[in-house]
């Protein structure tokens, strides 16, 4: 408790002497700026947006833009993880040294090389936005991305992409940009989540999976039923640890073009030039992101502790 | 870790003291001249293979480094991104920034800056591929449109396209190889950026420049020139004319070359430049050869111009708007006097 009210105080004091030292140079200081217009187009958004809208919508819809990248990259890089996880205790060698090196090299390449990398493979194998692929009716294929069917438009229930002059339109786009950032986040966590749920259950003693095999459990039943419940506890905190530097490394979309929050409030600051204001912003949305998924973890685990003891 | 560098400068906010007193005397303490330059703009600054710096911007500061210090090398630089430039210069890392920065109010207004001299006219303007068979930037309608971030450049795209009732989505990468390699792999169907490096990314990045067209309509202005800190107006004074002294010394025919001869001139106004006659420097806090220091070490504005980005340079940019103001151009120095 004394702790934290010195941590306010002294975070206090460094934000009043910033803020003086700054209004004696001249600098001008303040989140007014969030309610002038953005000025600035964004390449992709969930969320509506227009050079009009006000810089914190602008904000808003990177934030948006990051969750739409790191939920399914949590999602997926926690099942192809799980999986890679059991396939290194597998008893078959083949699948075995597969998992094994699939981790060993995910793990040790940087995650920003991965991603250059997957986004210049996309980019460089699709063909251009004027000759796209149709892989089905309405459905383009391209250096533009994946142009599917999507709800809404103006002529009906369905909003249908068409071959337009300079490139396709209409529909929801699936750009390269999220297409290698969701690629390249969920196979370099899975490599993390599979060593994670591999130590999970071997942590566990033999004796569980002995007795297991004994009474005449198969192998998935095994997994199931007695190892991944009991395994779980020990694997989630570690498990939480992974989709926050899932989220956090989600910030690495500026090298390859993708519009996430990180990118927008870089621009934001460039048009502004509110460096300390900016900074401060996005330190505070993934403080509240990590907290979030922390409380979210610890109401898991304590859920987990409560499904392993009974059954 | 650009936002770890950045948190560190906020950090600086603090540590120095709130005043930083002369920077002309700082600068004659250490002997060094600390400028903030781009990370790598070709011709304007760039490091080649042996670190040396070198370009039109990197000129302005080794023009001041002679004025100031007598020695055009005493020069220590600080490479910044688009993110940590104002930074950089408002917490006293740089005493001057000189990086293809584009004089705006806001920036002039608020960041605690001052822009002392335009050194470069420039303008946004577009490349695209020729198989396009595009002649105008309105046909770039629901166009991709691949876009380096940290400048004017996307107010600029957004501002423009929304005054010609267009839809256009940028794609917008960090750093300038990515925007690059996307844009020539066929990502986007225009690249936008200053004219002024537009004319060299065709010619030196592009697989088949001939392959690529660039637009005629320029969509902003884009007045570059080195920036300092407010409050010390005689360091604001000593940039600004010192940038004005190599514009007056084009005007008058002095060159590096001729330099020894000029001062033997019997023409008042150049004797007042090269402090033959008059003692202008006193006015500035510097020697009376500080003109003549700065031209000796870079030439003069055409000298600098023709050596880093124009003839004389692999991006054979013309003058253009940057010629003197009486050859047809924007470059008009007040008189030294």
């Amino acid at each position: 408790m004394l702790l934290a009210a010195a941590l306010v105080a002294a975070l206090w004091w460094l934000l009043d002497v910033t803020a003086a030292n700054m209004a004696e140079r001249g600098i001008r200081s303040g989140f007014d700026f969030l309610r002038e217009p953005a000025g600035f187009a964004i390449g992709e958004s969930l969320l509506p947006f227009d050079s009009t809208d006000s810089a914190l919508w602008a904000l808003a819809a990177g934030l948006a833009n990051t969750l739409r990248v790191a939920l399914p990259a949590i999602l997926a890089s926690t099942l192809l993880g799980t999986l890679i996880g059991l396939g290194r205790l597998s008893p078959n060698l083949l699948l075995r040294g597969l998992c094994a090196g699939y981790v060993e090299t995910l793990r040790n390449v940087p995650l920003l090389l991965q991603l250059l990398a997957w986004y210049f493979v996309v980019t460089d194998l699709l063909p251009l936005a004027s000759e796209a692929l149709q892989v089905a009716p309405h459905v383009f294929l391209s250096k533009s991305g994946l142009a599917i069917p999507w709800l809404g438009g103006d002529a009906g229930v369905f909003d249908l992409p068409l071959r337009g002059e300079m490139n396709i339109v209409g529909g929801a786009t699936l750009t390269p940009e999220f297409l290698a950032l969701f690629l390249g986040l969920s196979l370099y966590t899975a490599a993390y989540v599979a060593e994670t749920v591999r130590a999970g259950i071997q942590a566990l003693p033999r004796g569980q999976s002995d007795a297991a095999l004994a009474l005449g459990l198969t192998r998935v039943q095994l997994f199931r039923l007695v190892l991944l419940p009991q395994a779980l506890r020990s694997i989630i905190p570690p498990l939480t640890n992974q989709h926050l530097s899932l989220t956090k490394n989600a910030s690495l979309a500026v090298a390859i073009g993708y519009p996430d929050l990180v990118s927008v409030a870089n621009t934001t600051l460039n048009q502004t030039g509110r460096a300390a204001e900016c900074i401060a912003l996005i330190m505070a949305v993934y403080l509240i992101l990590s907290l979030l998924t922390a409380w979210l973890s610890a109401w898991l685990e304590r859920r987990s502790g409560r499904w392993a003891q009974r059954s | 870790m650009r936002t770890f560098q950045i948190a560190v400068l906020l950090l600086l906010f603090h540590l120095t003291p709130a005043h930083a007193g002369k920077t002309l005397d700082q600068v004659r303490q250490r002997a060094q001249l600390v400028c903030g330059v781009s990370t790598g703009v070709i011709g304007f600054s760039s490091a080649d293979s042996q670190g040396r710096w070198n370009g039109f911007d990197v000129d302005v500061c080794r023009a001041i480094a002679a004025a100031v210090l007598n020695d055009a090398d005493k020069i220590k630089y600080v490479p910044l991104n688009a993110q940590q430039r104002f930074t950089a210069l408002q917490s006293g890392e740089v005493d001057l920034l000189s990086r293809n920065t584009t004089w705006t109010l806001t920036r002039d207004a608020s960041l605690g800056l001052h822009f002392t001299a335009i050194t470069y006219y420039d303008g946004q303007g577009f490349l695209v591929p020729k198989k396009l068979r595009i002649t105008s930037a309105k046909q770039l309608k629901n166009a991709e449109i691949c876009v380096q971030s940290g400048t004017t450049t996307e107010k600029n795209l957004g501002d423009w396209f929304k005054a010609q009732g267009i839809k256009v989505k940028p794609v917008v990468f960090e750093k300038f190889e990515a925007s690059i390699k996307a844009f020539f792999s066929g990502r986007c169907q225009a690249y936008t950026t200053d004219a002024s490096a537009l004319a060299f990314i065709r010619s030196k990045e592009a697989p088949q420049p001939d392959d690529y067209v660039v637009l005629p309509e320029l969509i902003s202005k884009e007045p570059l020139g080195p920036v300092v800190r407010r409050g010390d107006d005689e360091w604001f004074a000593i940039v600004k004319w010192v940038v004005f002294a190599l514009i007056e010394a084009e005007e008058y025919g002095i060159t590096q070359a001729n330099l020894e001869q000029m001062k033997a001139s019997t023409d008042p106004a150049i004797q007042r430049l090269l402090g033959t006659a008059e003692d202008s420097g006193k006015l500035l806090g510097l020697e009376r050869d500080w003109a003549a220091r700065a031209i000796k070490a870079v030439g003069n504005y055409g000298e600098m111009f023709q050596r880093n980005v124009g003839s004389g340079s692999p991006l054979k940019l013309p003058r253009a708007l940057n010629a003197l103001w009486n050859k047809g151009g924007l470059l008009y120095a007040p008189p030294i006097r």
